[in-house]
């Protein structure tokens, strides 16, 4: 399968296999207007199956989400046709409006307009916890 | 400019400054009256209550300052649909420090992320209440001179009360604390208290719903209410409620420097007998609270005596 190589835009490699229509969704690229290929399946000696999508444009990505999604993403950002810039996603340590909090009791349940922040209480279990009432956040 | 949301945000050595200081304030109290002088505190209640109201206003007119109030969220801004965060930017115009307590988890946490005053918070829902666990902490050490090498003895709601939780949080900072924790089945201390506090922090405690039998190891015993409020079910209240009560017989088998705590109100968890027994200091703990608050503003003020 052949999927031209991009110009002036962005990679995100190393996406867990299964999972680049979430963070294709999460990103909002459905909305973009230039090319964006979704490659599913790709064999890969590192993780044995993975996605990579390929944005043709240079556009502002929400890296917080992106790490949250799937840490261990690759960020490269290609400029005239070669790699520019690799980055290494890791967890965020504080996700804003990427995830809402359920409690009913929480402060954010009748302030519409505050925004939803979540920190990174607990590394290795990838626990996020709401900022104003300190419930878990539901793991995807 | 520092605000007090949760107890976690105090470091060690800050607790002990705060009740070092309030030690100064009972031995000493004539000159703290004039250090709060010119200093307005705005204590913004959108939730009923009487002692933690009243504590703060007698706190700062004992330091010299003046109090200014929102007592209900019916007669507020609140009620007309203002946020917290403006009503907060708002009151930090007119009050040099801002107690307030509402229904909302995290309401003021928002309030201090907007005010450019110190934000106290006053109990936020059924999520964090500092100062009653700076009151349960300086109650602790006034009464028996140490915070640490002891066992404490948590009775009732250990379930929802978050009075509890605050405790065992603050008190596993110091060493040789053991906790003997007694409740029915129902109302157990949450596993991630256990799990992220105790078991962390490799603090000894035992879980049991026979009060009588662990009496007698107690050097403090801090009883707890039910709460009608917490429960779905009436019929569950009606049958936890008068699960563990303390009566004089129960005293009988308990150390002659126990100290007794409740945060108040009581309902009818400890018998009326029990007040005039020496080891009862619930209402002590009510002064030690006012001080306690005192001891807080002075900090948050920056105020230098």
């Amino acid at each position: 399968m052949n999927i031209d190589s991009i110009k002036n835009g962005i990679v995100i490699d190393h996406i867990t296999a299964g999972k680049g229509m979430s963070i294709y969704n999460l990103l909002g690229l459905d909305k973009l207007d230039c090319s964006v290929a979704i490659i599913k399946n790709v064999n890969s000696r590192k993780l044995g199956k993975k996605d990579i999508i390929k944005v043709d444009s240079d556009i502002e990505l929400n890296i917080d989400a992106l790490g949250y999604i799937d840490p261990g993403v690759t960020v490269n950002v290609i400029k005239d046709g070669v790699l520019a810039e690799k980055r290494n996603i890791s967890l965020p340590e504080k996700i804003t409006n990427v995830i809402f909090c359920k409690n009913p009791r929480c402060i954010t349940t009748t302030e519409q307009e505050l925004p939803h922040i979540f920190r990174l209480t607990e590394k290795e279990g990838k626990v996020y916890r709401c900022i104003y009432c300190e419930t878990k956040a539901e793991t995807k | 400019m520092r605000s007090l949301i949760d107890i976690q945000e105090l470091t060690t050595d800050e607790i002990n400054e705060l009740i070092a200081v309030a030690c100064d304030i009972i031995d000493n109290g004539a000159k703290y009256s004039e250090a709060c002088r010119g200093k307005k505190l705005a204590t913004m209640f959108f939730e009923p209550s009487t002692r933690t109201r009243l504590s703060f206003e007698a706190a700062m007119y004992e330091l010299g300052g003046n109090v200014i109030s929102v007592s209900n969220a019916e007669s507020s801004s609140a009620a007309k649909g203002e946020s917290v965060a403006d009503t907060a930017k708002t009151i930090s115009c007119y009050a040099d420090i801002i107690a307030m307590r509402h229904p909302k988890e995290g309401a003021p946490l928002v309030a201090a992320m907007n005010a450019s005053v110190p934000v106290i918070n006053a109990g936020d829902g059924g999520h964090n209440h500092p100062t009653q666990t700076l009151t349960d902490l300086l109650t602790i050490y006034r009464e028996k001179g140490r915070l640490d090498n002891m066992t404490i003895g948590l009775c009732g709601d250990l379930k929802f009360g978050r009075t509890v939780h605050s405790l065992i949080s603050a008190m596993s900072r110091y060493t040789g604390i053991k906790f003997i924790l007694i409740s029915p089945e129902e109302l157990k201390v949450p596993s991630y208290v256990k799990r992220d506090i105790l078991k962390k922090n490799d603090i000894p405690y035992v879980q049991t719903t026979d009060f009588e039998s662990v009496i007698p190891e107690l050097d403090i015993l801090y009883m707890t209410r039910v709460q009608r409020e917490r429960f779905f079910n009436e019929e569950d209240y009606l049958r936890l409620k008068d699960r563990y009560i303390l009566t004089p017989d129960k005293l009988a088998s308990a150390k002659p420097d126990l100290k007794i705590l409740h945060p108040l109100p009581r309902v009818n968890e400890i018998s009326v007998a029990i007040d005039s027994d020496p080891r009862a200091c619930y209402f002590k703990q009510v002064y030690y609270g006012k001080i306690a608050r005192m001891s807080l503003i002075l900090k948050l003020l920056e105020v230098k005596i």
